[in-house]
């Protein structure tokens, strides 16, 4: 049977050890059924977060030889047989163990996003293609995967400054929203820090369910903020056309 | 088991990446520095633009140049699609990645990582500024239209080896030009609530499949204005001849 070399990161608190596996490979294999072997056949204490292995609760999330990926969404049979596969866990949060980091950040963010604001009276009846771009950002599996690849976050570490793609696209469903009636554009520009992505695309890259989160979320969401704060003349030409 | 390494932060170097992941940035800025090198030779040469009726895209529409100005009439169109292309998003993405290493590629450690603001402060700040841009390649785009028009019918029906490249060049241009982000959002990205709006949800749509492709576009169409310009410097220096295909007096 074929055999996978798997170096995998074993330590805690970022100070560690590679540690070399040997997996045989079976057909149809993901690396976190390789991951599992090791648990089961080399070491029970190796930590690894995984849930539904149908890439579809974003709890494994890793790095593949350097690649930001899901664990149940890596197939091994992308490798050449006896290439070395390092699996390390995502840089941009703080280190537990092995492959397990504390991603709690990301949900501090997340409540400080304005909810959904639909008005009292709304009309609940819409069509398909007012929803269908929200549609799109709702596949979001919170796997954070484009927060731990955005350079923003992972290399210049400013979490003060910047909510990361995936709330970049928590905040585009919502602004996006046919019957939301509030307006976070300022949160946006000023708390959210959308100027901070150089959009330069690897969080669009990594994303697990293809989210397009530059080109449908980020640069549409920059658009809108050009509207409110950069644009003088359109905001004057706005102005005179709705007789303001 | 077999192997241990020595004790180790789980990210060390630039990066854990194997793949060839410098190839695309690699290119990017090669084929960038190509065409800018390029663009600023024939800027300064102020020479071999015109056939006749036909006038380079580099140069049209040619404007006056007072005595006083020492550079090239190009310089005073040049400046319009340039920052068009500068401030757009495709390629804003391509030169950070290829120029600024910021970052290189995905997983790669950015350069020098002291004091990013990404484009919150000058001069990146400046991009914010992409769609007034837009608007002025607009009007260089119905200009450089106007000029296929000429190269094809003004001296009756003369389709040349020139003309057809021009059309071909205007075509790309257009498809760069017209699937910008900034009109996308122009032309109805800004509402939330589309099926108010059929026409302007039709006209989203188009332009949201042309900007699918806008890195395709990007590429096509500076790649063809640039051997628009070679065709039209070779034939006016007689190095290339323009055949006509289909003459009509
Ligand atoms: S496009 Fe923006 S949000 Fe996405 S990874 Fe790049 S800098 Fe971060
Ligand atoms: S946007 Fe994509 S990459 Fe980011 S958290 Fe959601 S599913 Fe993961
Ligand atoms: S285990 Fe659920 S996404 Fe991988
Ligand atoms: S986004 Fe590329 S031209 Fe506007």
């Amino acid at each position: 049977m074929p055999e996978a070399i798997l170096k995998v990161f074993r330590g805690e608190k970022d100070s560690g050890t590679f540690e070399t596996y040997k997996v045989p490979i079976e057909e149809g294999m993901v690396v976190l059924d390789a991951i599992h072997y090791i648990q089961q056949n080399n070491d029970p204490s190796l930590a690894v977060r995984w849930n539904c292995k149908a890439a579809k609760c974003g709890s494994c999330s890793a790095e593949v030889n350097g690649r930001p990926a899901l664990l149940c969404k890596s197939r091994m049979d992308k490798f050449e047989p006896g290439q070395e596969i390092t699996v390390q866990p995502i840089k941009t949060f703080p280190h537990l163990k092995d492959l397990v980091t504390d991603v709690s950040w990301n949900y501090e963010v997340n409540k400080k996003i304005t909810p959904f604001t639909p008005a009292p009276d709304a009309n609940w009846t819409f069509y398909q293609e007012d929803i269908e771009r929200v549609q799109e950002f709702r596949k979001c599996i919170e796997c954070f995967l484009c927060q731990d690849v955005c350079h923003v976050l992972r290399d210049h570490n400013r979490k003060d400054a910047f909510y990361g793609p995936r709330f970049m696209v928590r905040m585009a469903s919502l602004e996006m929203h046919p019957l939301d009636t509030a307006n976070r554009l300022k949160s946006i520009k000023e708390d959210a820090g959308i100027g901070m992505c150089n959009i330069t695309k690897c969080c669009t890259e990594v994303c697990p369910e293809d989210i397009h989160i530059t080109d449908n979320a980020i640069i549409p969401m920059k658009e809108r903020v050009v509207d409110e704060f950069y644009d003088p003349i359109g905001k004057f030409l706005k102005s005179i056309f709705a007789g303001k | 088991m077999n192997e241990t390494t020595a004790a180790t932060h789980p990210h060390t170097g630039m990066t854990t990446r194997n793949d060839s992941w410098w190839l695309a940035p690699g290119l990017v800025a090669v084929g960038f520095g190509i065409f800018v090198i390029y663009a600023t030779f024939r800027a300064f040469e102020n020479n071999f633009y015109e056939i006749g009726p036909i006038i380079s895209p580099f140069y049209s529409p040619k404007l006056p140049t007072p005595s006083w100005f020492p550079f090239s009439a190009a310089f005073l169109i040049l400046w319009m699609p340039a920052g068009f292309r500068a401030t757009c998003y495709y390629y804003r993405k391509a030169y950070y990645r290829a120029y600024f290493m910021s970052p290189p590629a995905c997983g790669v450690k950015v350069w020098g990582s002291q004091g990013y603001c990404g484009e919150r402060s000058f001069p990146f700040v400046l991009q914010n500024l992409h769609r007034y841009f837009f608007y002025l390649a607009v009007l260089v785009l119905g200009i450089l239209w106007y000029d296929v028009f000429i190269a094809m019918f003004s001296e009756g029906l003369n389709i040349s080896v020139v003309s057809l490249i021009m059309l071909a060049n205007c075509i790309l241009l257009s498809g760069y030009t017209f699937g910008c982000h900034a009109n996308r959002h122009i032309v109805g990205g800004g509402m939330n609530k589309f099926s108010d709006a059929p026409g302007k949800f039709k006209l989203w749509e188009f332009v949201t499949h042309l900007n699918e492709h806008h890195m395709g576009w990007a590429w096509c169409s500076l790649f063809s204005v640039g051997f628009t310009d070679f065709y039209i410097r070779q034939v006016a220096a007689g190095v290339f001849s323009n055949p006509t295909l289909i003459p009509f007096h």
